[in-house]
């Protein structure tokens, strides 16, 4: 997979996550810090010294992998005591640093089985104890979550964030889920097609994607094609399409007058009579998700929306929507 | 729970072999089956009985026995065959590694260097000692090119002896070797080497303390394989060796014992002979074997 411009300097101590669907060139990022994929071109510095040209083993990076890779022949505590083993550490000293890891993952109880002998989640986290306990620069992992069952997932994402809070590792992490990416991360960068989208905070990014991808990607299921009206300004931007007709307080860099996408939350759409955009419309489907209810309606002239509402609605019943104007936001229409 | 009277209902074989835990499609297996009897386990077993029945019936039923370990020079077959098959099949298995570890990855050339060494195998044992019997001669095309070059200036003596034998078998025994390590290796989920590497492990660390670990099982395998095949040469102990000296094989024993006496007796307790040795090894091996690791070696939840 191509990775195209990729240009990025990380805090000591910060969370970064490499967010993108896949085959957007995330991991291909992370191989080439890891040094398992040759640069075709560029640089990465570790401070103030090059290590693109270092092989894997040089680096003193810590890596974690989506199969775990654990050493099957290796006991939990082998496999974690494994990389200070090849560092040359002292016995007293990798037994020490070992057992402080393994409680440190809560696998006192398990740390003379196999690999095999473990659950998923175990083996999980042995995979982030071997790679922690040689305190390492930097700690890559990629999509270490991806084969967890949905609640242990959940547990992990708090673990690895215990982690992190406890031992400040500057931790470089690949995902394809964005809800991972928010809950973690200090920074997400968002890739597409090996191509850097966004760069910035999950508030940020959450909040206001900077095009259209990366704002499909981030869960603003509603894209509509509309056309903004000439003569706008700030906070009073026109669109128009045929039966529906929005306003926007910002439009996004290259947006002008003529076709252009709109990008609205499903979160965003209120049926409360709340100031805002109005949209009538009929409610087509209703599927109930536990703490709400995930609706999709259609407007007179056959644009399909999507919106979450705790409140249960009929299929068939006719329906107000309203939408603030800062909510809706507004891409040109070239990069869809 | 089981109260449910099942003598009611009529007897019905799959539902009977069902709860019997007879999976069906074993039936598959008679004709193979038969054809084991037929072929090996009879022959087996009637050779055995054979060998207790010497052609001197006063020697007893030890008799072939007691005349084989008596005689120096039947005696020193075993080692014979021993000093051929250990060294080659050794050989064989430990050459197969570093090329094996090379040819895991897509590597140019590949198919050509794996259709070299399957060509051997394909072409016999017999074919190749023939092939051999002319190029290793001292006037040969090896010994000629040795002498051209100037790397020696007598021509080796490499038929007849030991060193025919041995060069045979490396060439027939190696690709069987290579194919089957190169299989092993190819099972041994290859992310275990890099996070080996990211760990801060030199290539031969991770072979030393990964790879090797894990090959190991299947080596054992490859080797007890090789050392079956090398421990029943025939075609060429008697073609390219002494077999009337230092390539005095049992197998070659045994065959004489046929051709020269007409002792279908003696032969067959040759054989047997042959045969306990080889599994005396062979379980040596394995028992080796098993204590090692020898789980899976794709890596990940198992």
């Amino acid at each position: 997979m191509a990775l195209s411009n990729l240009s990025l300097t990380i805090g000591n101590g910060e969370f970064v996550a490499l967010l993108g669907p896949s085959g957007c060139g995330k991991s291909t990022a992370l191989n080439c810090l890891a040094g398992l994929l040759p640069l075709t071109g560029g640089s990465i510095f570790l401070d103030d010294r090059r290590i693109d040209t270092l092989p894997p083993e040089r680096r003193d990076f810590g890596m974690v992998f989506q199969n775990y890779a654990l050493f099957p022949h290796l006991t939990v505590r082998q496999n974690i005591g494994f990389g200070l083993k090849i560092k040359k550490v002292a016995k007293s000293e990798i037994e020490r640093r070992v057992t402080a890891a393994i409680n440190l993952v809560q696998l006192s109880l398990h740390a003379d089985k196999h690999p095999s002998q473990l659950s998923g989640g175990q083996q999980q986290r042995v995979a982030i104890a071997r790679a922690i306990v040689i305190e390492p620069q930097v700690v890559l992992m990629d999509e270490p979550l991806s084969n967890l069952d949905a609640k242990l997932r959940h547990e992990m994402r708090s673990e690895i964030k215990r982690l992190h809070r406890e031992l400040g590792l500057t931790t470089v992490y690949v995902t394809h889920d964005q809800e991972e990416a928010l809950s973690l991360a200090d920074r997400l960068v968002v890739l597409h097609d090996g191509k850097v989208q966004q760069i910035g905070t999950p508030e940020d990014v959450y909040m206001n994607p900077v095009n259209s991808f990366v704002a499909d990607f981030m869960g603003y299921r509603n894209l509509i094609s509309m056309d903004l009206l000439a003569g706008g300004s700030a906070g009073n931007y026109s669109l128009r399409a045929p039966g529906l007709e929005l306003t926007a307080s910002n439009l996004f860099s290259g947006s002008a007058a003529g076709k252009v996408r709109v990008a609205i939350r499903p979160e965003d759409l209120f049926i409360e009579n709340t100031s805002g955009n109005s949209i009538s419309c009929t409610v087509k489907s209703v599927e109930y998700q536990g703490k709400d209810f995930a609706v999709e309606v259609s407007t007179a002239q056959g644009i399909t929306l999507h919106l979450r509402t705790p409140k249960k609605l009929e299929v068939g019943q006719s329906t107000n929507l309203t939408v603030a104007s800062d909510r809706v936001l507004v891409y040109p229409d070239s990069d869809a | 729970m089981s109260s449910v009277d099942t003598s009611a209902r009529t007897f019905n074989l799959k539902s009977w072999l069902a709860e019997h835990g007879v999976d069906r499609l074993l039936f598959l297996l008679v004709p193979a089956f038969l054809a084991m009897l037929a072929f090996f386990i009879y022959p087996t077993i009637y050779g055995t009985y054979l060998s207790f029945h010497p052609m001197e019936a006063k020697s007893g039923a030890l008799g072939n026995y007691r005349s084989f370990f008596g005689d120096t020079y039947m005696r020193n077959s075993i080692w014979n065959t021993f000093r051929i098959a250990l060294p080659v099949s050794l050989i064989n298995v430990f050459a197969a590694v570093p090329l094996a570890v090379r040819l895991r990855h897509r590597v140019r050339g590949k198919r050509t260097i794996n259709t070299l060494l399957v060509i051997p195998m394909s072409l016999g044992t017999v074919l190749i000692a023939e092939g051999l019997s002319a190029y290793l001669a001292p006037n040969g095309w090896f010994n000629r090119t040795l002498l051209a070059a100037g790397i020696i200036d007598q021509p080796l003596q490499l038929l007849h002896n030991f060193w025919g034998v041995i060069i045979s078998l490396l060439i027939t025994g190696f690709p069987f070797a290579f194919l089957l390590t190169l299989s092993y290796i190819s099972g041994i989920n290859p992310k275990m080497e890099e996070a080996a590497s990211t760990l801060g492990a030199t290539s031969w660390q991770r072979f030393r303390y990964i790879t090797f670990p894990l090959l190991t099982p299947g080596l054992a395998i490859t080797f007890c394989l090789n050392f079956v095949l090398a421990f029943s040469v025939f075609p060429s102990a008697n073609l390219l060796g002494n077999p009337a000296g230092d390539s005095h094989v049992l197998a070659v024993a045994a065959a004489q014992a046929i051709v020269n006496n007409y002792d279908y007796s003696m032969a067959s307790a040759i054989s047997v002979i042959t045969g306990a040795f080889e599994l005396a090894v062979v379980a040596l091996v394995l028992v080796m074997r098993s204590r090692l690791y020898s789980g899976s070696t794709s890596g990940g939840k198992g």
